[in-house]
């Protein structure tokens, strides 16, 4: 008996959530992604190459791009590419799950040094980048092309958050407004990837200041890191109105309503792009402890939306201040 | 707003259409709503026996008409030489056997089959006057019977008020305990029902009350030679009405199958001696499914015309399960929008339960658990080749149809026949299973790849339970109407905004307790 009990108290009513203001999935597709992100506008953030490019144009700030390797042929020209960088990432421009990643940290003599430690030649470097044309990272196996990254260096004030990996922010924007941030801390049980449900550690930031509200860990509050044991207490976010803004700007380049945007601190050039998503997860309210839907509401109830961005970041300042 | 309001009215209409159409078929053309729903038909034998002169002879018989109460559902001639021909006599119809040498004995056969049906058919033609208003020649009887005959119908006419009190308080006297004077000098006249049956109707026109005789048979199961039984059918304001004459009840009698009307004789026979004509009956019972089907197709009711019924048995058995996927479909729905669960691809539960209709249920989940996990094992060898994807597939499908050969074999050396029925697994769909489930394991870990899997495997089962059920294999391949009202839920689904089961749980620890 108690077991049943205990298991129908596991479930929150309907009206409770709904009075939390807590955003559904199904809430989520219908209201939000489809209604404001068209279809059409999808591919420019599918394709990491697309986003780079409109992100340098409309001067949002991204990991600098040092080159791109399109076709088998152009392959011969990577070695006089590489030549000039010491550090530097290859990515595929349509992967995903981060696969296919290759994180080069420095030089050992000819060879190129990884994050890890190992070396390779530069043939390796070579299949590496032939197989990411090749469609072995992509879904669907589809041809892809091979972006080069200036590395990030990440922001040392994370340093004792987090277990391995660069951390990074997604933040909810919506027309424009970034309207709930979070931090995201890779643990030793995420296996050092920042994904929630993995284990991954979210913080709810406050959008006004970018200080922690409060961090979740399999969905249940923690006060300390798991693995280095720092509190989250004292925890900020620096550059916290540069990022504000950088992510507003990614409304009007890309002209998706409802947007996750992921931000890495770079310690040299402060906040920038890494990547945008347009089916943004929920997680975020679990993070920060409350609902997202009544800012969304509060937005849509506005009768002129269309501000310069500083106005729309004043915007959000004043009205989702958490404390 | 608006464009959810037409939605909203596409959905009730759908979903109306779809139970109406349903409803329609079910009230209006007698398909059953549940399975193994039977129907009684009852088939009737006329054989016509005679003795051939050794010249031409011809054999006519008269043949019953569609009427209320009954159906004809169809009709066969059987005589083996002889030559058919339907004809119209009269209003009614009669069949002609012809043959141009016969002799000895003849046997000749008429059998309808027939359906005891609610349906009335339009109200008969009023008496037709062929004479100019004036009904035929008054019948007499030769005195002193037409003396008796005028007197009673004095006595009859003061106690009855219209042609139906006449008649029922005619046909009283006759077979009164104690009949009055008049009435047993008349009863002396006759002595059968034949007789009585003319009587009746020759005293009825001497009161300008139209009547006519009726000839039919009370359908009795394993009935031979059952005989042809006169009845008496009046006129009245309420149309024409049927009297036995020997009981003076009115109206259509239980299970008496109306055979002629008028005094026409039932059978002729040319060119033959000592003809006679009987009539054996019997009762089957037949699935109601079968005889809606054939009553409706013989009434051209489009609904089942252009239906699936009118397509060859064989593309039929194709879509019992083809139709069955629809309510496949709605489970996966169901779980996925309301419930939350996670499945792997997402419609590929509805295949998987496709196939364990073939191999029952638990048979199937063994098989299908073996094959992805050693396609697994495999697929993670392969991995560490760098493959294309597409490479990578194929030699997946490959590996899938070994394990599914390599199966077979073992269990069939080892008795084990359920094991056979891996066959029925679509191998593309499992390969893909296999590759998306890799590619969940190497992005997000083992822990997905259980929660995934065991989403799809519930929701396989649930909808395997419930297109496995009888009754709705029955409904969705006799009413594929209710596609409509399956696409009216899907619809209303689609549009379901709130929160899905599991994110009540999700998101229990936001709002405390």
């Amino acid at each position: 008996m108690e077991f049943i009990k205990r298991f129908f108290n596991s479930f929150a009513s309907p009206s409770s959530l709904h009075e939390a203001g807590i955003l559904s999935m199904n809430m989520r597709n219908l209201d939000y992604v489809i209604k404001y992100n068209p279809r059409k506008l999808l591919p420019q953030v599918d394709d990491k190459l697309t986003t780079k490019h409109m992100a340098e144009k409309a001067g949002v700030d991204v990991p600098k791009l040092l080159g791109v390797v399109e076709y088998q042929h152009d392959i011969k020209n990577l070695g006089t590419l590489l030549k000039q960088h010491d550090c530097f990432v290859i990515k595929p421009a349509q992967g995903s799950g981060g696969k296919g990643i290759l994180v080069i940290v420095g030089r050992d003599g000819d060879r190129y040094v990884k994050a890890s430690g190992d070396t390779l030649e530069f043939e390796d470097i070579n299949r590496h980048v032939s197989n990411i044309l090749g469609g072995l990272y992509s879904l669907g196996g589809k041809s892809d092309v091979a972006m080069i990254e200036s590395l990030i260096v990440a922001d040392p004030v994370f340093n004792d958050y987090s277990f391995e990996g660069v951390p990074d922010i997604r933040m909810i924007v919506f027309r424009g407004f970034p309207v709930m941030g979070m931090l995201r801390l890779a643990t030793r049980a995420s296996d050092g990837k920042a994904n929630l449900h993995q284990g991954a550690v979210g913080v709810g930031l406050d959008i006004a200041s970018g200080k922690s509200l409060r961090a979740v860990q399999f969905d249940l509050p923690i006060e300390k890191h798991p693995d280095t044991g720092h509190s989250f207490e004292k925890l900020k976010v620096p550059h916290w109105d540069r990022l504000l803004k950088l992510t507003a700007a990614c409304y009007d380049m890309t002209g998706l309503g409802y947007l996750g945007v992921d931000i890495v601190l770079d310690e040299v050039h402060g906040p920038l792009i890494l990547e945008l998503n347009a089916r943004p997860g929920l997680a975020i309210q679990i993070a920060n402890g409350c609902g997202i839907q009544p800012r969304l509401e509060l937005i849509e109830s506005l009768p002129n939306w269309n501000m310069p961005i500083e106005e729309k970041v004043a915007y959000s300042k004043e009205h989702f201040a958490s404390v | 707003m608006k464009g959810r309001f037409q939605l909203s009215l596409a959905v009730i209409i759908l979903i109306a259409a779809g139970l109406g159409l349903t409803l329609y078929k079910h009230f209006a053309l007698g398909f059953p709503l549940t399975r193994g729903e039977t129907t009684t038909v009852w088939s009737v034998e006329a054989e016509i026996q005679f003795k051939a002169d050794g010249g031409p002879a011809k054999a006519t018989l008269t043949l019953p008409d569609q009427q209320s109460g009954f159906r004809i559902l169809n009709e066969s001639f059987a005589s083996p030489g002889y030559g058919i021909n339907q004809f119209e006599d009269d209003g009614q119809r009669r069949a002609e056997w012809s043959i141009r040498k016969a002799s000895g004995m003849q046997s000749l056969f008429y059998k309808v089959n027939l359906h005891p049906d609610r349906q009335q058919t339009e109200p008969l033609a009023p008496p037709v006057d062929e004479n100019n208003g004036t009904l035929k020649a008054k019948p007499s009887l030769p005195e002193p019977y037409q003396t008796a005959a005028n007197s009673l119908l004095e006595r009859v006419t003061e106690r009855s008020a219209d042609s139906r009190s006449f008649t029922g308080t005619l046909i009283k006297e006759f077979i009164a305990k104690q009949p009055s004077q008049n009435t047993n000098m008349l009863l002396s006249m006759i002595d059968n029902r034949t007789e009585l049956t003319n009587l009746l109707i020759d005293m009825l026109s001497m009161t300008d009350i139209p009547a006519r005789v009726v000839r039919g048979l009370y359908l009795e199961d394993g009935r031979r030679r059952q005989p042809m039984v006169e009845m008496l059918e009046v006129y009245t304001n309420d149309g024409w009405i049927l009297f036995d004459p020997e009981t003076g009840v009115s109206g259509n009698p239980e299970n008496f199958f109306l055979w002629q009307r008028g005094g026409k004789s039932l059978m002729d026979v040319m060119g033959g001696t000592a003809s006679r004509v009987s009539f054996s009956m019997i009762s089957q019972n037949v699935p109601s499914r079968d005889l809606a089907i054939e009553t409706s197709q013989a009434d051209d009711a489009a609904l089942v015309d252009f239906s699936i019924y009118s397509l060859p048995l064989e593309v039929q058995n194709a879509f019992k399960s083809i139709l069955l996927i629809p309510i496949g479909t709605l489970v996966v729905l169901i779980m996925r929008i309301l419930v939350g669960l996670r499945t792997s691809g997402t419609f590929m539960p509805v295949l998987i339960s496709v196939a364990f209709l073939e191999t029952q249920l638990l048979p199937g989940l063994v098989i299908f658990i073996t094959i992805v996990s050693i396609g697994l094992w495999i697929r993670s060898i392969l991995s560490q080749l760098n493959m294309l994807l597409v490479a990578r597939l194929a030699a997946v499908i490959i590996v899938v149809i070994g394990i599914m050969g390599a199966m077979s074999v073992l269990s069939w050396k080892m008795g084990i026949t359920q094991a056979l029925t891996v066959t029925f697994f679509p191998m593309i769909i499992l390969a893909w299973t296999i590759e998306r489930m890799s590619i969940l394991w190497e992005e997000e870990g083992p822990k997905d790849v259980l929660i995934e899997g065991f989403g799809s495997l519930l929701v396989a089962s649930m909808s395997y339970l419930l297109m496995s059920n009888p009754m709705v294999e029955h409904l969705t391949y006799n009413f594929p109407e209710l596609l409509f009202t399956v696409l009216g839920l899907t619809l209303m689904l689609g549009q379901y905004t709130g929160y899905r089961l599991l994110e009540l749980r999700r998101f229990k620890p936001l709002v405390g307790g």
